[in-house]
């Protein structure tokens, strides 16, 4: 998954799915859709998909960016999957918090602290 | 009256057509006016946060009836002690009063809802007119201060 119009950088180790984002700011909501369409190209093509999603790179993002990864976490549950968040800016991660979502999403403080967590 | 090139006007009433390109650069735009007069990370990325969720919504909602192609109004005047952004959309308003929770346990998973929620969080005041098609936001710098210097 790596074309020269992909908005995401992912990598496997162990069996799970580490998704980056390319952009720094995920408002958009035409990147948005297509964030949405990558990783559910990815759900689709697991099993039992187990995927990481890093914020590392993300200085901002959206209600629409939230509704995207609500969607997501509803198609990995369907499927017995497993979905983290983590690397979160303390700023974005206030955004979650406002909104509960932190009450819906597993969220780690690192990347490693998630991968440690999959069953 | 000769303006400096490239000079960001810290207040504007712009007429904004639909498409990314033109709110990113009003984003910017907006963006660039609140750094020039001081306002710190958090509230940069608070205005920001509720100028794009207004002009989604004025879009997405208040004009969900309309032909694609009718523009948006949006005012905004910037000094260092607040930020004054106006939204206004050319379609028959809403009651925000029956915008359902989106903090709700029952509306976590609802995908959508939150666009108006997060402005009242992170603006010191919003509010719509009585037709519910103009939106107006504060930001106030002293509202906002945690550690002084």
């Amino acid at each position: 998954m790596a074309s020269n119009d992909s908005r995401l950088r992912i990598t496997r180790d162990a069996g799970i799915a580490r998704v980056e984002f390319v952009d720094r700011n995920i408002l958009d909501e035409a990147n948005i859709q297509a964030i949405h369409d990558e990783i559910a190209t990815l759900i689709d093509a697991e099993e039992t998909p187990r995927i990481l999603i890093s914020f590392s790179n993300v200085d901002h993002l959206s209600s629409a960016a939230l509704g995207t990864l609500i969607t997501i976490n509803n198609k990995v549950r369907n499927r017995n999957g497993q979905l983290r968040l983590a690397d979160i800016d303390p700023q974005i991660y206030e955004v979650f918090v406002i909104t509960r979502l932190n009450k819906l999403f597993e969220i780690h403080e690192t990347a490693d602290d998630a991968h440690s967590s999959f069953d | 009256m000769a303006a400096e090139p490239n000079a960001i006007p810290p207040s504007n009433r712009i007429t904004l057509p639909p498409g990314r390109d033109d709110a990113q650069r009003l984003g910017d735009t907006v963006l660039e006016a609140v750094t020039a007069a001081g306002y710190p990370k958090a509230a940069q990325f608070a205005i920001r946060l509720a100028l794009e969720e207004a002009v989604v919504n004025a879009f997405k909602h208040g004009h969900r009836d309309l032909p694609d192609d009718v523009p948006i109004h949006v005012e905004y005047d910037v000094t260092p002690e607040r930020v004054h952004i106006a939204v206004q959309d050319q379609g028959p308003g809403f009651d925000p009063g029956r915008v359902p929770d989106p903090t709700l346990d029952e509306n976590l998973e609802v995908p959508s809802g939150r666009g108006l929620m997060l402005i009242r969080a992170y603006m010191t005041e919003a509010h719509h007119n009585d037709a519910g098609n103009r939106l107006e936001m504060t930001f106030e710098a002293h509202a906002e201060e945690p550690d002084d210097d």
